[in-house]
């Protein structure tokens, strides 16, 4: 057992508890994802979906914060955020603008709390 | 960095077009942002006690930067694989969405299933992004190559990312660990909002947001669906009624 790879059940439950479960919705989308039109309502709902799960699991992370995160009081998260989408807005939809400002006001602003 | 026109010689072959996709990793922001959200998956897997092969296994093979951290820190903390399984499971809902609605893009009419299985497995929230970014300006019988290099371009970023998060792990501050993991929800919400095509997209997000905290209060353990399915269909529902006005006018 080499110090890389560590311990070999460890990798068995990675895809037990992580690849398969993972897996098997892109596997099911390219089963029955055939024949569906890029333009269809199924597809604009579909899409709407998936959009909405992604926003619950950004709200997810902001909301119940893992780890360091947690540490960051909630204003502090939420108002990093907010500055950030502001920036984003100004800066015509610039994504690099809006995680920039986010993270310079969250990081500031828990470095001045100490 | 832009592609060649539509009809450039350079789209001539498969090999062309996967290196096209490759040397695209350098025209999007979102590379850095996926850097950056991997250094600190890497630094994660350290502190949780993985070893630096089995984090690099989990890129490649899982894949999906929210369903890793969930995998590392559920598992770090002591909860069974089975509710690891469920978390990750509930969490990859939405790679089903994102790989239907992008396989059509690249399909044409002697592509078979099996060609699209390393579509499918690249298909994560940046790569469904750039899809709808990059793909117009590829001749479609070119695109699955092109994807092909774009997706192995990134995973590559990734596992170095990985590597290098994991080698610096000692030395990270809780403050900078904080700015690590605020990287993610950052990233994540700006590459959606800038993608909204249509008012149907910008209601799931802005819904999606907004429902999460009350569906979180059910507690159910499938709240993130919970939320994800109610707002994406009322945003559905708007973006129907909107169309029933718009034909009665006309």
């Amino acid at each position: 057992m080499s110090t890389f790879i560590g311990d070999w059940h460890a990798l068995a439950i990675l895809f037990v508890a992580g690849v398969i479960p993972n897996q098997i919705w892109r596997m099911l989308g390219l089963w029955f994802g055939g024949g569906i039109d890029e333009n269809s309502e199924l597809l604009v709902w579909v899409r709407a979906v998936a959009t909405a799960i992604l926003a619950g699991i950004i709200a997810q992370i902001v909301v119940q914060p893992p780890g360091a995160l947690a540490s960051v009081p909630d204003w502090l998260r939420y108002g990093a955020v907010a500055a950030g989408f502001v920036a984003f807005m100004l800066a015509r939809k610039s994504i690099f603008a809006g995680v920039i400002v986010g993270e310079v006001v969250m990081i500031a602003g828990k470095y001045w709390l100490g | 960095m832009a592609l060649p026109p539509l009809d450039s010689p350079q789209w001539q072959t498969s090999f062309r077009a996967f290196l096209w996709g490759a040397r695209s990793i350098g025209a999007t922001v979102l590379t850095l942002v996926l850097f950056a959200t991997y250094l600190g998956i890497g630094a994660l897997a350290h502190d949780s006690g993985f070893s630096l092969g089995w984090t690099l296994a989990s890129t490649a093979f899982v894949w999906a930067g929210p369903a890793q951290i969930i995998v590392i820190t559920t598992l770090g903390s002591g909860a069974t694989v089975l509710q690891s399984a469920i978390a990750v499971t509930v969490s990859a809902i939405r790679l089903f969405p994102m790989v239907v609605s992008v396989l059509p893009l690249m399909r044409t009419e002697q592509t078979k299933r099996r060609h699209l299985i390393l579509v499918a497995h690249l298909t994560a929230v940046t790569l469904w992004v750039e899809c709808y970014r990059f793909l117009p300006q590829v001749p479609r019988n070119r695109r699955i190559a092109f994807i092909h290099g774009l997706g192995l371009g990134l995973v590559s970023v990734c596992l170095i990312a990985n590597t290098i998060g994991y080698t610096l792990a000692a030395n990270l501050t809780p403050l900078l660990a904080a700015g690590m993991l605020m990287l993610t929800p950052l990233a994540f919400l700006f590459s959606t909002a800038r993608n909204c095509r249509e008012l149907a997209d910008v209601i799931a997000l802005v819904l999606g947001l907004l429902l999460f905290p009350l569906a979180a209060m059910l507690n159910s353990g499938v709240d993130i669906l919970v939320s994800g399915v109610v707002a994406g269909t009322i945003a559905y529902g708007v973006h129907r009624a909107r169309a029933g006005i718009v034909r009665a006018r006309a």
